[in-house]
């Protein structure tokens, strides 16, 4: 059994589809992290099956909405003195700049770079998100 | 207010405002010699990053129409773009020039960033498989001038639904008239792309994607037929192998409504048998003609010049 010590200070994100917390990991930019982290992935979970978790030993500021976008089912647990003080569940923001990239390889941003990539929301029961220049569509989780 | 907008989108202006571009074209229509120095002063840009014959000489005889002047280029490799500018720097220098900049353009999105570097108004003419919003004026002008409504329509889409970005505009701007239903007849590959049928869904508008064009001709008021475009495909075989699967011919023409109408973008390229021609319910022809008048009532408006 893989044993990960659990943090004092800082901030855990749960409950992140397996597969998922590798891809949150790199956008939080953990990899270059000074301070502690850890990623485990295909936790054992009774609701999900497997999960992804991230604990972060440090009380870092980071845009929620972000996760979201990533996997709109997580819970990010803020740990003060080893008990959690406060659960957040991200929501989707109604528009995300240079965050999502399109993936029609067709679209204008594919080849002009210097166009800040812009999505709005357009259904939030199913995550989609629309394109401002192509109107592809990208579902948060899937794509 | 249309004076100094941009039309990047067939739902850009509402319907009234829509009405109003198709109240002044119709004037046009009836006494075109009365607007031939309505423009004079006036110089309209044309930005083709890829080829185009029709729309490019509608925009052009449009504006000479009304006494403009045409500027612009045919071909990128004729351009400052073939050296590698991006769109917004030859958007903020032909603006210096120009009046109104009507731009087409092989990637989507790119008349949408033109408008946002641009202080006059942006016209697309189609960008990549997106969207073709003048080719949708014309043809609800089209529909207006022989249904005397754009309501209450069942609408028939045929051919290249994926990449037919005249499709994908017309379906976005008459899904806004209340009642029109749509039959999106196509082989799968060739299906609209998932964003048209989710806004179709989102809004309760009644649709259908069915493969077989002769067992839903009949419930049609309108079959808008397209080309498969071999310029949209990044295969040759895939190209080939779809190229003919939707032909309409006078035998198929027999199963319609005598009060249907077909509508063709154009070129058409043999997805229409000739044998249609002569038919009265074929409008493919009239519609280019009413092409030349909306853009004539578009570009006044923009201008301000009406």
């Amino acid at each position: 059994m893989l044993t990960i010590t659990s943090i004092k200070n800082g901030i855990v994100i749960d409950h992140i589809r397996a597969g998922l917390g590798i891809r949150m990991f790199y956008e939080l930019g953990l990899d270059k992290a000074d301070y502690t982290v850890a990623l485990i992935m295909n936790a054992t979970s009774t609701h999900m099956g497997r999960k992804d978790i991230i604990k972060i030993e440090n009380n870092v500021d980071f845009d929620v909405t972000m996760l979201a976008l990533i996997d709109p089912n997580v819970t990010v647990n803020v740990i003060e003195d080893e008990h959690i003080v406060r659960k957040v569940k991200p929501e989707l923001p109604e528009r995300v700049e240079d965050v999502i990239k399109c993936k029609n390889p067709r679209c204008i941003t594919s080849v002009e770079k210097y166009i800040p990539q812009v999505f709005t929301l357009v259904n939030r029961e199913l995550g989609q998100y629309r394109c401002q220049y192509c109107d592809e569509i990208y579902t948060v989780g899937k794509d | 207010m249309l004076k100094g907008r941009h039309l990047l989108d067939p739902t850009d202006f509402s319907p009234g405002e829509l009405d109003e571009i198709f109240d002044f074209a119709d004037l046009i229509i009836q006494s075109p010699a009365q607007f031939n120095h309505l423009c004079d002063s006036s110089i309209l840009a044309t930005l083709f990053y890829e080829p185009s014959t029709r729309t490019r000489f509608s925009f052009e005889a449009a504006m000479l129409r009304l006494g403009g002047s045409v500027v612009g280029f045919s071909e990128p490799t004729s351009s400052s773009v073939a050296k590698g500018e991006s769109v917004a720097d030859t958007i903020r220098t032909v603006a210096c020039y120009a009046d109104i900049i009507v731009m087409r353009h092989p990637k989507e999105g790119a008349p949408r960033i033109a408008s946002q570097y641009s202080p006059v108004p942006v016209i697309n003419a189609g960008d990549g498989g997106h969207l073709h919003p003048t080719q949708t004026l014309t043809d609800l002008l089209t529909i207006r001038s022989v249904k005397h409504q754009l309501t209450g329509l069942t609408i028939g889409c045929c051919g290249d639904l994926k990449f037919g970005r005249t499709v994908h505009s017309l379906i976005k701007a008459a899904s806004r008239y209340p009642d029109n239903r749509f039959v999106l007849i196509s082989p799968k590959e060739l299906r609209v792309p998932d964003y048209v049928t989710a806004d179709l869904a989102a809004k309760g508008i009644a649709f259908q994607e069915v493969e077989r064009l002769d067992e839903v001709i009949g419930d049609l008021d309108i079959l808008y037929m397209t080309r498969v475009q071999k310029e949209r495909f990044f295969n040759e075989d895939d190209y080939v192998r779809l190229k003919d699967v939707y032909i309409l011919n006078a035998e198929k023409m027999r199963l319609a409504r005598k009060d249907m109408i077909v509508m063709h973008p154009l070129p058409r390229v043999g997805e229409i048998a000739y044998d249609v021609d002569s038919d009265p319910r074929a409008y493919y022809f009239k519609q280019a003609k009413f092409g030349m008048f909306v853009r004539m009532a578009l570009i006044s408006k923009l201008l301000g010049a009406s």
